[in-house]
């Protein structure tokens, strides 16, 4: 198993889209905070990359990638490995990729610039949204054998999580505005890893608004200890659940 | 003849100055300070040594100067007021005074003064009583560095820490409270002046001010405390470089202002508070040269707020600088740095060519339905107000700044 990640990581390397992904996040994170005075605002602008670019580069690339790599995957299933091992180690080749691009593109001017509650949550965040939208990707890639299909639906899941999520969300509360549908929301938000992890980011970066009046929804669900354990935990299982999907169906899929 | 005028000039002079020292504590003339005060006369100094004295209620009732050597306890055994304070002109110096009473009826303190005229209280520590320093109708009183602390947890528990009412031209200068109701409390008082305290860590209000006209709080410091600092129904207040810091919570402002007109507010420092300066019914205020940073709201105007300025101040990374609950916009912002501004300055004049909004869409929406917050920052509420800011449609298209500073001020 172990020689699989190797060989998935090294083929990545060689690929170099990984690396320039790093540099890319590197080049943003770092010139955001030197060109703002206040590493807030780069905070913001890193705050988007996370919530957007992140989870748009993790689903996009691990689909090409797992295409890609179809005929290596039929090669490695005529030889004595188990199935679900060579799954495992495709997701964990990938995810480690990612996030070692996450940690040292964004992660290190997060953990110099920016104050250290926010940074280490910003952190934590980038490396779930990462993991998760891997999962995301291997579920989606293992629905059909055409790799521009495949594309589309990941570059489609993208978009429902990203935009079309909190637009239908907003809806929603103009719709019921006259009634008590906190819980309710609070609830529907935690249906998406991209809500969560803003939300997470948000108690830390906006602390006096979200201790306001709106704060004891927040602080209730969210920000106490439990509420960030419960959280951490639903984003867990967006990180496995779609793994465990792909990997039931990929299991007694006809290659 | 002339010499026997002067001297007899001399002899009454003598007997006009004729002030006793009168020592009180355990190897001293008198044991208790009770009997100290009952056997001097009218402008002695009563020494009080270092001791513990359950004495009950102390009344003062005649003009006299007490002077606590190495703070002598005055303890109330939590039933009775310390002391009472009823003649012109007494000074109160050095004491530790704890334990008073605790009753809804009549509020006894730690000290009370009743209707006198230039009283000193100062460099006293006062702790864990129901009320910490209270005047009644007094004037030109001077309540200075004293510690006040009490514990109070619950809002009907525990009383003020200065609490001044129907009084004049008082003097409130570097104390430090801490744990009561209400650090300092102002009713109907007038002509005063609050300076160089700190308030911090109380239940309710840091300052709480009403019906006091003509007074003037400077440099003071109100900190974490329950709902900041209130200022109501009164008129010609001034406030200069005070600092209103981490009030969080649900009706909790840095300053709140209710029903306050003619009033000039400058140099304060507003800092992660829930909402910096709350304001409801607030008529002709000038607000310049304050500085509102890391806040949820930097301001709150409500519509019922009227020809306000708000001028040549420093809006850094608030969650929203001004938001309000109306349409009508009766106030007017000018010379303001806001970080949120993203203009130009072709001119070089040093002020953006191009007017700034600071209300932001959100910020309304947020005002409407509350559980929106929910959704700050995302990516579609962020595509709302960039959509708001070229066309206008849900915020008054007059709540506006249009001589927005490039620079923040250096204040």
């Amino acid at each position: 198993m172990n020689r699989i990640i190797k060989f998935v990581i090294l083929d990545i390397l060689k690929n170099k889209v990984v690396v320039v992904y790093t540099f890319i996040l590197a080049a943003l994170s770092w010139s955001v905070f030197a060109l703002e005075d206040n590493s807030t605002k780069g905070l913001l602008t890193l705050l988007n990359v996370v919530l957007l670019i992140v989870p748009l580069v993790s689903v996009i690339f691990s689909t090409i990638y797992l295409y890609n790599s179809s005929e290596f995957i039929e090669l490695l299933l005529s030889q004595p490995v188990k199935r679900s091992k060579i799954w495992f180690s495709l997701f964990i080749g990938l995810s480690l990729s990612l996030l070692f691009a996450f940690f040292v593109g964004a992660g290190i001017p997060i953990l110099i610039y920016a104050p250290p509650d926010v940074s280490l949550m910003m952190l934590v965040m980038g490396i779930i949204i990462s993991t998760v939208f891997v999962s995301i990707a291997f579920l989606g890639s293992v629905f059909t054998r055409d790799k521009a299909k495949g594309i589309g639906i990941a570059i489609l899941l993208w978009l429902f999580f990203a935009l079309l999520f909190d637009g239908l969300l907003l809806f929603l509360l103009f719709q019921f505005s006259d009634y008590p549908i906190e819980k309710v929301v609070v609830f529907i938000s935690a249906c998406n890893p991209i809500d969560l992890a803003r939300i997470m980011i948000l108690l830390h970066l906006d602390v006096s608004a979200m201790m306001g009046y709106t704060g004891a929804v927040f602080k209730d669900y969210f920000g106490s200890r439990s509420g960030s354990v419960v959280v951490l935990l639903i984003l867990t299982v967006w990180v496995f659940l779609p793994y465990a999907i792909s990997l039931s169906k990929f299991k007694k899929k006809d290659l | 003849m002339i010499r026997i005028f002067y001297i007899f000039l001399l002899f009454f002079s003598a007997f006009l100055s004729q002030a006793n020292n009168v020592h009180v504590g355990k190897s001293q003339v008198f044991s208790t300070i009770k009997e100290a005060i009952a056997k001097s006369n009218a402008g002695d100094t009563i020494w009080v040594h270092e001791g513990i004295y359950r004495e009950g209620n102390l009344v003062v009732d005649k003009r006299l100067i007490l002077i606590g050597k190495n703070y002598p306890i005055l303890d109330g055994n939590k039933k009775h007021e310390v002391l009472s304070v009823k003649a012109d002109f007494t000074c109160v110096k050095g004491f530790k005074i704890q334990h008073s009473g605790y009753a809804s009826l009549d509020d006894p303190c730690g000290i009370k003064v009743y209707e006198s005229r230039g009283v000193e209280i100062t460099d006293n520590i006062l702790d864990d009583n129901f009320f910490g320093i209270y005047i009644q109708y007094g004037k030109q009183c001077v309540v200075k560095n004293n510690r006040i602390r009490a514990y109070g947890v619950e809002e009907q528990q525990i009383g003020n820490g200065i609490h001044c009412w129907k009084s004049d031209s008082l003097l409130i200068i570097g104390n430090r409270i801490e744990g009561h109701r209400d650090g300092i409390y102002f009713e109907f008082v007038t002509n005063s002046v609050i300076w160089r305290n700190r308030s911090f860590n109380n239940i309710r209000y840091g300052l709480h001010f009403m019906f006091s006209n003509n007074d003037a709080y400077i440099t003071n410091y109100f900190k974490h405390n329950g709902a900041g600092v209130a200022v109501m129904f009164t008129k010609n207040v001034k406030m200069f470089n005070n600092s209103f810091e981490e009030n969080w919570g649900d009706a909790a402002y840095g300053l709140m202002l209710k029903e306050i007109s003619d009033s000039y507010i400058t140099g304060n420092h507003f800092l992660k508070n829930t909402t910096g300066i709350y304001m409801e019914g607030t008529n002709r205020i000038l607000a310049e040269h304050n500085t509102f940073q890391a806040n949820g709201w930097g301001m709150k105007i409500q519509a019922s707020c009227m020809d306000n300025e708000i001028r040549s101040n420093n809006f850094i990374g608030n969650t929203f600088d001004v938001s309000t609950n109306g349409s009508t916009v009766l106030n007017t912002f000018n010379g303001n740095y806001w970080d949120k501004y993203n203009g130009y300055d072709l001119d070089r004049n040093k002020t953006g060519d191009v007017p700034y909004h600071p209300l932001s869409v959100f910020s309304v929406i947020v005002e409407q339905t509350p559980p929106a917050m929910l959704l700050f920052r995302s990516f579609m509420v962020d595509l709302l107000d960039k959509s708001e800011k070229i066309a206008p449609s849900l915020t008054p298209d007059h709540f506006v700044d249009n001589q927005p500073l490039l620079h923040s001020l250096p204040l």
